[in-house]
């Protein structure tokens, strides 16, 4: 019988491909040296893609397609920088319980994860580093659902 | 003074090196933590804290069982701020935590005063912390607040509580499944989420009971939903009943395609693709089905989003797999998919077009896809390795840039299975593609010269010399061989000084130069490598080891007749003696059932219809055999060996089955014979055969089977004579006589002088197919007009009602005993009309060709249309008489 879509793991890499923030929903990778050998692979496969503007997609052993989750990851790269995610990791932590709750997702529009996470985006007050992360989260939140859907 | 400030901006480099984590340790985190504890709470320093603990979780630390509880304590001290942000915090850190059950209780009451809250925000998250860490008796305490949050006007509330129901189905069942009444009501929530939500947990709550599957997704499909995701998720329930349908039989218009159809002009791109890959995804889904599928994909070829490129092409990809021409009208699109940024989509594009191409684009394609093979992972490189190595036996006249392509990629960089999957490709090209085989010879030899896998290089070296010694100039590859010799490990040594042996024993010219590279093997410091050198010197120069040549050829090329399986449990069997093993003793029989199966499967992966008699098959055995025998030595060459024909049912006293062996002008049976009863030994098994009904043979020998101890297959075999040349046809009623005597279960001595017993078997046939040798031709059309069109005869037949196409094809294909051409084996599963290419060489080694033309008309009658070319146009009348009787 046909299971809602799972989610199994939302990863957030640096531009080394170190774990920043991390979330694992299956218990496909059981142990932390699986958990970093995957993320390494990811990391490897996804490194030659450029998702400067666009969720890039990649298909990964036997379809565990990675797609979007690594955006966050590409996104971050290119856009938000270490330091300024790491500076905000308890949004990110937050952000990552709003979006997705045991592999289910739970919400998918951008503002509201923002709003309910305490990232008010559209506060005109909020720092620079916050809103461009919020960005970076709604854009990967817009092709989420998309790609699980696939 | 300015300078500072310059100065300041270099620093920039350094300064995006830190972390606010550097040089974090678990200890010191935990002495932070006691500032839960502080009578003053300070939010933000406790939210500080509570992130680094995330942080170290994060990172792959853990906590020992009593730093664990001891965080928990200090933690939920902080349910007395009122601090939203850290109530966020907490409720995190609590789940991570995941506390036991004694734990569990502290906080209950809290997290139940947080549920009952005016504030959606906590409501919403205690409901999903509790959820995460409560057991059954306390689930039936909250149980109320539950079912009244999945109804909460709150979306945010109501989606807490029934993704966490999705959670506690799979330990809780019997008391989420009491909740169905809101969670109905949930479904035509007016957010978008909860209708995800409360759908899904529905459909998992009733997913056994059909009927109540099926009605929810009637009335759904007919209404309004307003979510793309709970649309979505109603796609693929819908899908699931359309299956679930057609295994109950149910035939006629199928149901709930006009609502796939109708997703498919959805405003949402996901629905639009789900709807799509569920119409492609249909069993035996036609091609006017396919089409609005397909033309959605086609648009999403040419989306700026990857995602939706990479949907669209990987679900085209999987529909050209079953359905080629289907997808042929993207190919433009496809096309320019080859050099997208993303190696994924270009990949798929560049696999479906391999798939649906022609002969004409191969060659623009190779030049394609070679720019971008070195930036692809190795399990897509075998993917494009496979396709090619198909379109290869579709289109054989370009092996020669499909070749060049895999030897280029066979010396770049790649793991075990991709270099073993290109070798296996240039293996099945040498072998199907006569004009392939130099060449790919060639290109094997320069891999092992540089190959890091001493399986890839044995295997090479073995098949080197089975085919290297029939080439044109065989020496040229005697220096990629010896210098395996000096360079490989000692398993690859002793591969090549075989591969020598074989070189030096087929090739006269060369024997004196290999003699000389093989004495200097004896000198090698492998044991195995020295036997080996030491045996094939002696065998070379013939100096009385072994008798004849014959022996020797048998020794060098021929496989081993018995299955390995059987010689591995005859040598755990023996126990050292004074008696040598005797690998006579072994049985040779393969039991049917898994020969069967491992000829259909060896079949498939290669993607060849049964290979040319030529290689190593059952053939060659058979051959070596019988012309060991010497009644039959003289019939000259063997021209077919039949597969095994059942004479007995299965599981009777004696087991039989007949292989029959067709000669120029000599027919041999060979009778393979199994005893099944323990207690018996049979001695002088004959088979007695009444040819009255077989007019044009004659028998003319027999050889009959000393002794058929119980489990130990032997061979009884029966000649006749029949007119040369003559594909004579004939009914043979066949009886088993033997003498039974009773034997002691623990020794195997017999008991008794037996008695004189017969048993009745069925009858056997020989049919015109036993005259016909599945041969193929490298390219159809070719040899078809270079045959003589006046011997072309053509006729047309009715078949009668069958149930497919592929049916009616097999089954002719089957009945000629010919071989399919051209991958036109295979029907597309809802064509009307198929043409099939057959060849086959015909006793009197007369060359056929067959073009079969099957249509179907409504009512499934099947009429064919068969013209045959021959190089004799007597034989092109036996084949149209063949089919006319069959």
């Amino acid at each position: 019988m046909e299971l809602p879509p799972k989610v199994k793991n939302i990863l957030l890499l640096d531009s080394e491909g170190k774990r920043v923030a991390v979330k694992y929903y299956s218990d496909d990778w059981p142990t932390n040296s699986a958990q970093e050998a995957f993320e390494k692979s990811v990391f490897t496969k996804t490194q030659k893609t450029n998702a400067r503007t666009e969720v890039e997609v990649t298909a990964l052993e036997n379809n565990i397609v990675v797609d979007s989750f690594d955006a966050v990851t590409l996104l971050l790269r290119s856009n938000v920088d270490k330091r300024e995610a790491l500076d905000n990791l308890d949004l990110i932590f937050l952000s990552f319980d709003e979006i997705i709750d045991g592999g289910i997702v739970l919400e998918t529009d951008a503002n509201v994860i923002a709003g309910k996470a305490g990232i008010n985006s559209t506060d005109p007050n909020a720092p620079l580093s916050e809103q461009t992360i919020s960005q970076a989260l709604a854009t990967a939140r817009e092709h989420l659902t998309r790609s699980l859907m696939k | 003074m300015a300078q500072p400030l310059v100065k300041k901006d270099d620093d920039h480099d350094d300064e995006l090196e830190y972390s606010p984590f550097v040089g974090i340790e678990k200890g010191a985190v935990l002495q932070e933590a006691r500032v839960f504890n502080d009578p003053q709470l300070d939010p933000r320093r406790c939210s500080q804290v509570i992130t680094k603990l995330l942080y170290l979780l994060n990172q792959g630390e853990s906590f020992t069982k009593v730093e664990a509880t001891e965080v928990f304590f200090s933690v939920t001290k902080l349910f007395q701020s009122k601090d939203t942000g850290l109530r966020r915090m907490v409720y995190l850190i609590i789940k991570e935590l995941s506390p036991s059950a004694d734990e569990v209780i502290i906080v209950t009451s809290s997290l139940m005063k947080d549920m009952n809250s005016k504030i959606d925000m906590y409501r919403a998250n205690a409901i999903r912390v509790l959820c995460r860490i409560i057991d059954g008796t306390l689930l039936t305490q909250i149980e109320r607040y539950l079912k009244q949050a999945i109804v909460d006007k709150n979306p945010v509330v109501s989606s807490a509580a029934l993704v966490s129901g999705l959670h506690m189905l799979k330990t809780n069942p019997e008391i989420v499944k009491r909740w169905s009444n809101e969670v109905q009501e949930a479904v035509q929530s007016r957010a978008a989420l909860v209708q995800f939500h409360a759908l899904a947990l529905l459909h998992q709550i009733r997913q056994n009971d059909r009927l109540a599957v099926s009605k929810l997704v009637g009335t759904l499909t007919r209404g309004a939903v307003r979510s793309p995701l709970a649309q979505c998720l109603l796609i693929r329930y819908t899908s699931q009943i359309i299956r679930d349908m057609s295994n109950h039989g149910q035939s006629g218009e199928r149901p709930f395609y006009d609502f796939l159809e109708s997703c498919l002009r959805h405003k949402a791109e996901m629905v639009i693709l789900e709807a799509a890959r569920a119409i492609t995804e249909l069993d035996n889904v036609t091609s006017r089905e396919l089409t609005p599928a397909i033309t959605v994909l086609q648009l999403f070829l040419s989306s700026p989003k990857p995602v939706l490129r990479f949907a669209a092409v990987r679900t085209l990809n999987k529909v050209a797999m079953t359905h080629p021409m289907a997808v042929t009208n993207c190919n433009i699109d496809m096309e320019s998919l080859i050099s997208d940024q993303n190696r994924s989509i270009a990949t798929l594009a560049i696999t479906t077009l391999l798939k649906t191409g022609n002969e004409s684009s191969v060659e623009r394609l190779m030049k394609q896809i070679t720019n971008f093979m070195s930036d692809i992972a190795d399990e897509f490189k075998i993917v494009v390795v496979e396709a090619i190595r198909s379109l290869c036996l579709k289109f054989p006249l370009k092996y020669r840039s499909l070749m060049n392509f895999l030897s280029n990629i066979l010396r770049e960089e790649g793991g075990f299975e991709f270099k073993r999957a290109i070798v296996d490709s240039i293996v099945t090209i040498i072998r199907d593609i006569p004009d392939a085989k130099e060449n790919g010879l060639l290109h094997l030899c320069e891999f092992i010269e540089d190959c890091e896998f001493t399986y890839l290089s044995t295997q090479i070296l073995h098949f080197l010399g089975m085919e290297g010694p029939n080439t044109s100039d065989p020496s040229k590859y005697i220096r990629y061989i010896y210098n395996r010799v000096h360079l490989e490990n000692a398993t690859v040594r002793a591969a090549a000084v075989c591969t020598l042996a074989k070189f030096g024993f087929m090739v006269e010219a060369l024997k004196p130069r290999i003699t000389v590279l093989l004495k200097r093997c004896i000198y090698d410091s492998d044991d195995e490598v020295r036997d080996r050198a030491t045996l094939f010197l002696s065998i070379l120069g013939n100096d009385g080891l072994v008798d004849t040549e014959k022996d020797s050829i048998e020794f060098l090329f021929g496989s081993l007749e018995a299955p390995l399986v059987n010689l591995e449990t005859s040598l755990k069997n023996y126990e050292p003696s004074e008696e040598a093993f005797d690998v006579d003793s072994v049985p040779k029989e393969v039991k049917s059932q898994p020969l069967a199966e491992k000829k259909a499967k060896g079949k498939k992966p290669t993607g060849l219809g049964a290979p040319p008699p030529a290689p190593v098959s059952g053939f060659d055995a058979y051959e070596r055999v019988l012309s060991s025998i010497p009644e039959f030595a003289t019939f000259g060459k063997l021209f077919k060996s039949s597969s095994p024909v059942e004479l007995t049912e299965a599981e009777t006293e004696y087991s039989v089955n007949v292989v029959k062996h067709i000669f120029e002008s000599h027919v041999v049976f060979q009778y393979n014979c199994t005893n099944t009863v323990p207690e018996q030994l049979l001695e002088r098994v004959n088979v007695i055969v009444d040819a009255s009904e077989a007019e044009e043979f004659s028998e003319l020998s027999s050889k009959p089977l000393n002794s058929l101890p119980y489990d130990s297959p032997g061979q009884a075999y029966v000649a006749f004579e029949k007119p040369e040349g003559v594909p004579a046809v004939g009914k043979f009623s066949n009886t088993l006589t033997f003498i039974v005597k009773e034997v002691e279960l623990s020794t195997g001595e017999p008991l008794d002088d037996g008695v004189e017993d017969e048993y009745q078997l069925e009858d056997l046939e020989v049919v015109a197919a036993d005259y016909m040798v599945n041969v193929g031709v490298s390219n159809f059309r070719n040899a078809w007009e270079n045959m003589d069109e006046g011997n072309e005869l053509v006729d047309e037949y009715g078949l009668g009602p069958r149930d497919s196409l592929a049916e009616a094809v097999k089954a002719v294909t089957d009945l000629l005993g010919m071989q399919s051409c051209e991958g036109t084996e295979t029907v597309a599963s809802n064509a009307r009309s198929h043409t099939c290419l057959l060849s086959g060489l015909y006793i009197g080694n007369v060359k056929v060709l067959v073009k079969a033309q099957f249509g179907m008309d409504s009512s499934k009658e099947i009429v064919m249309k068969l013209a045959v070319r021959a190089e004799d146009p007597s034989v092109s009348d036996a084949i149209h008489a063949l089919v006319a009787n069959g």
